[in-house]
């Protein structure tokens, strides 16, 4: 067991974790953040999907350890008192979502790719969001979604 | 006693923002992986490396010595409990089907089926558990190409899925014209089109498909209530309820079945899987809360398939292509068990070859096989997806054989607006269609002439990149679906579908619905409805489902049934209720009941300025102080409705798909698709049902193709190697209705869900061969991989280049002493 202390959507948390345990699995397992979730083993699909330190990661691609010191973001910690993000209120308001699965790694990935380029053509948006698969939605509306939030000033 | 209230504009046809969206977007929710529970032990599985083999010795002892481990169960522990996995449609009297336990006793019949159970506390100490297991395996003939397996006899020595059938058929299944006396003998209009018309004969590949939703497969078993408690990412918790007793003799009474968040289905959770069972079995012995929740690779190897049929279509027509005929034989693979409906899919089928077409005779073959293969079972559309692809397939290929355009040959075989309803060669009534007007938008939103002088202009000078123009105009028979037809097809089960509405003495209201959303928004979908029946708010209104000691009773959510069946049963508990609530309005405003009106909310009395709106009334029945004698205290409403037809959504699509000559390399440049679903609730849902069955269509067409390699392993075991689209593969679409109201429902609705998928793959496939048929390719089999795009082009211009062999699988390299060719290049048969 190591032992860990990180900040996970604002909250200081600190925990003994078997050195193998992945991000993803101690965000679900240790700390019932169970809006992120697995949808595949391979890296694949995106669904995962957090920020750590501020940047997109998988979080089934990194070891909790790795994550000591950190700070973590999931979809639990993005809305402010309240108040929606504005990529979760344009996946909303676009229909960019169906089961809701893929959901909080699409939004994490999204706010990302807005960070990194807040006026994304539609093109720039399906590369940038190529890491994360859904099966529902057949992504139309995801890219509107995306460009809904751009327009918006989403990058916030 | 007079509330004002502002008359409540429509709701349907509005595009009401997703009520079920504000958890899913902020992550508060309830996947069934989600649920923990005091003392709460977890299985991992133990699953066969071998298609087919005997079990030979079985030792847990070491993993019965892994840290954490309660228990070790193999088949043999729980042989004669275990039960067998139920098949709810026999499609003939004489069906073949094994047994189908869910832990494999002595025998494994397909790559991936559960050997051994681990039960463990934690998930993690149950997988490192599994990999101690040691198996004794003895390795059979394994039956996995479709083709050899349905000719294999004890005599011939071919491979048997399961050696003590004798046989790989399980069931033949036929519907003919003549003999049903819905039109003329198939043979005949064959014969006289061999001398004096066209007859087409063609071949074409459904290759197989995986459903691959993306919230893998979860199931949670609490025996320590009264009732059993699963929660399961199923599509069917009603029928999973039932099945459960109906197997285990464990009183249905005592079983609670809750579907909670369920991530996407497709088809895909429609089944009642051995995980389920086996979780249920080990709560039940241990008297501890279980969970099991599978990797994807689990989810892909043992999770049903989809697809996978050979379609042989004869095709017969006059020389100016009036069609006299269609003959269609099938070979169906059913994988290594008739699974839940497995054996039923291609008969869904049966009714659609003749689409939207009026041919005089018609005859379907289907013969399912088993194979040592995951088994099969509905993946979105169902057999009419394969249905679609071979007619609309064959209608192209007609037009090219003919010299005429695709699209005058399909007019002067379809049916006329004005012939609807319309009953068709296979015995269906369509009740309501407009093919021209679906049609003509398509083509100007698409800007077809545009794009065929394009398409002439790239032939012309030779450009490397050649156009082609896809057409695929469809329908589908959904809403499943009449009981006394699925009676007549032997199905197990009716397909009414159940409504409550409960008025609660806040003047709010919960809607209880059989229909179990999986992503479809039928909270949205139905406050719209009750919305404008009640003249309540849509805000006030709470849509409860997927549990079956909430939602009591149903038939859950499939088959584009849950709005034209369970949206009807809706309606009709709707009116119920204000039927009730009718005879307390007259009662409180003292005037006779047949004075009183009700709309917009409100119960009036005719001709004065009198009245009360429903949330008084239902304040007025909850204190019960001032009712008429006799009158129950309760305005809540059940209704079940069975519908007297399918209903029959139809469309055109068109696809544009860009050629690369050199490569093979294909891109999507257009897609335009005119739907008529009849009346639409909320037109943003709608599209976004379209889109997702757009791209699992295109899909089909393009990229995914579950691969078996020679030893029966599935070589598409991961996201790495099954190709799923990605955001950067596909396009955005242009999409519109017209509306021709559906007339067997009162909402006039048609189902949406599959139409997408069903009508998009042949509108794909055809444009691609649409740009290379002038090079004399006839058939490129899917997926169009730029290899088979490549390979189909240069074959065709006598390209004399060597043979390209079957592409190895990268991860079988012939160096690591492990063989395995993936069907990638031969097209796949295996």
């Amino acid at each position: 067991m190591t032992r860990i202390n990180l900040t996970v959507d604002g909250d200081k948390v600190a925990d003994d974790v078997e050195p193998r345990m992945l991000l993803v699995q101690y965000l679900r397992e240790k700390l019932g953040k169970t809006g992120t979730v697995i949808g595949c083993d391979t890296s694949n699909c995106g669904a995962c999907t957090v920020h750590l330190d501020g940047t997109s990661v998988k979080s089934c691609n990194v070891l909790a350890v790795q994550a000591d010191g950190a700070e973590v973001t999931t979809i639990e910690g993005l809305a402010q008192d309240g108040e929606l993000h504005q990529v979760q209120e344009s996946f909303r308001e676009c229909h960019g979502l169906q089961c809701g699965f893929c959901t909080p790694g699409m939004i994490m990935q999204s706010i990302d790719l807005l960070k990194n380029n807040p006026k994304p053509s539609e093109q720039e948006i399906r590369v940038g969001l190529e890491g994360n698969l859904c099966r529902c939605t057949g992504y139309h509306n995801i890219v509107k979604s995306v460009q809904h939030a751009a327009a918006q000033g989403g990058a916030q | 006693m007079t509330a004002v209230q502002d008359a409540p504009t429509a709701e349907i046809g509005k595009d009401r923002r997703r009520k079920e969206d504000q958890r899913l977007i902020t992550g508060r929710t309830r996947w069934t992986d989600n649920i923990t529970l005091p003392g709460m032990v977890h299985l991992a599985m133990v699953r066969s490396p071998f298609a087919h083999a005997k079990i030979t010795n079985i030792n847990t002892s070491a993993a019965l010595e892994s840290p954490n481990v309660v228990r070790v169960i193999t088949g043999a522990d729980v042989a004669d409990e275990q039960g067998s996995l139920p098949n709810a449609w026999p499609i003939t009297p004489d069906q073949v089907a094994p047994a189908h336990p869910p832990i494999a006793v002595d025998r494994v019949v397909f790559a991936g089926e559960i050997v051994a159970v681990i039960v463990a506390r934690s998930a993690a100490e149950a997988r490192d558990a599994a990999e101690l297991v040691d198996i004794d395996y003895e390795p059979l003939p394994a039956a996995l190409d479709l083709k050899a397996a349905a000719e294999a006899t004890p005599e011939n020595g071919g491979a048997l899925a399961h050696p003590e059938l004798g046989t790989n058929k399980s069931a033949f299944w036929k519907f003919d014209s003549a003999e049903a006396g819905t039109g003329g003998n198939v043979d005949e209009a064959i014969a006289k089109a061999r001398t004096d018309g066209v007859v087409l004969e063609r071949e074409y590949r459904q290759q197989r498909l995986i459903p691959a939703f993306m919230e893998p497969r979860s199931t949670v078993v609490d025996p320590t209530g009264e009732q059993i408690t699963m929660w399961s990412a199923t599509q069917i918790p009603h029928i999973l309820k039932f099945l459960l007793a109906a197997v285990t003799g464990v009183s249905e009474a005592k079983i609670r079945v809750i579907a909670p968040d369920v991530g996407g289905g497709f088809g895909g959770k429609l089944q009642t899987t051995p995980e389920e069972f086996i979780t249920f079995l080990v709560a039940r012995k241990l008297g501890k809360p279980v969970k099991y929740t599978e990797t994807r690779s689990e989810s892909l190897m043992a999770g049903h398939h989809g697809r996978d049929q050979w379609q042989k279509l004869t095709l017969s027509a006059e020389k100016d292509g009036t069609v006299t005929g269609l003959k269609v034989e099938l070979l169906a693979d059913l994988g290594s068990h008739v699974a839940l409906i497995g054996g039923g899919v291609p008969v869904l089928g049966a009714f659609m070859f003749n689409a939207i077409y009026k041919f005089p005779a018609y005859q379907f073959n289907c013969q399912t096989v088993l194979t040592n293969k995951t088994w099969t079972d509905a993946y979105r559309g169902a057999g009419r997806p394969e249905a679609t692809f071979g007619i609309e397939r064959i209608m192209s290929d007609l037009a090219a054989e003919l010299g005429v355009d695709p699209f005058e040959l399909r007019e002067k075989n379809w049916i006329k607006h004005e012939e609807f309803p319309f009953t068709t060669v296979a015995g269906l009534e369509y009740d309501s269609g407009n093919y021209e007007a679906a049609t003509a938008n398509a083509k100007a939103m698409f800007g077809y002439d545009e794009l065929r002088a394009e398409q002439m202009a790239r032939r012309e000078s030779g450009d490397k990149v050649q156009l082609g123009i896809g057409i695929s105009t469809f329908t589908e028979m959904c809403g499943l679906a009449p009981s006394r037809v699925l009676g007549s097809l032997d199905y197990g089960a009716g397909g009414w579908e159940h409504a409550s509405v409960r008025m609660l003495p806040t003047g709010k209201v919960e809607v209880l619905t059989g229909a179990t959303a999986h992503g479809q928004g039928h909270a949205t979908a139905f406050s719209q409805i009750v919305a404008d029946r009640l003249g309540v708010a849509f805000e006030d209104i709470e849509v409860l489902h997927g549990d079956t000691a909430i939602a009591h009773k149903g038939m859950d959510t499939y088959g584009s049934r849950s709005l034209v069946v369970g949206g009807e049963a809706v309606v009709k508990a709707a009116d119920k209720v204000i039927e009730k609530a009718k005879v307390i309005a007259a009662h409180l405003l003292e005037a006779s009941e047949d004075d009183v009106e009700f709309a917009g909310g409100r119960f009036t009395v005719k001709g004065t300025d009198q009245g009360l709106a429903m949330a008084e009334i239902a304040l007025a029945t909850f204190a019960a102080h001032n009712l008429p004698d006799g009158v129950e205290p309760s305005l809540d409403s059940d209704a079940t409705f069975d519908p007297v037809n399918f209903n029959y959504p139809h469309g055109t699509h068109l696809c544009a798909m860009e050629v690369d000559t050199e490569t093979g390399q294909v891109t999507m440049r257009k897609y335009a698709a005119c739907d008529d679903i009849g009346n639409i609730i909320n037109p943003l849902i709608v599209e976004g049902q379209l889109h997702g069955g757009l791209v699992q269509g295109i899909a089909q067409a393009l990229w995914e193709e579950a691969v078996y390699d020679d030893a029966g392993t599935l070589v598409t075991g991961s996201f790495v190697d099954y190709l799923l689209p990605t955001s950067a593969d596909t396009i955005s679409f242009d999409l519109d209705h017209t509306t021709s109201p559906a007339t067997t429902n009162t909402l006039g609705t048609k189902g949406v869900g599959e139409a997408g998928t069903i009508a998009s793959t042949p509108a794909v496939v055809n444009a691609v061969l649409d740009a290379v048929r002038q090079f004399g390719v006839q058939d490129i089999r899917m997926p169009c991989t730029p290899e088979r795009v490549w390979k189909a082009i240069n074959d065709a211009r006598g390209g004399a280049q060597a043979e390209t062999v079957a592409a190895a699988a990268p991860h079988f390299d012939a160096s690591t002493g492990m063989e395995g060719t993936t069907d990638r290049t031969s097209g796949g048969s295996a």
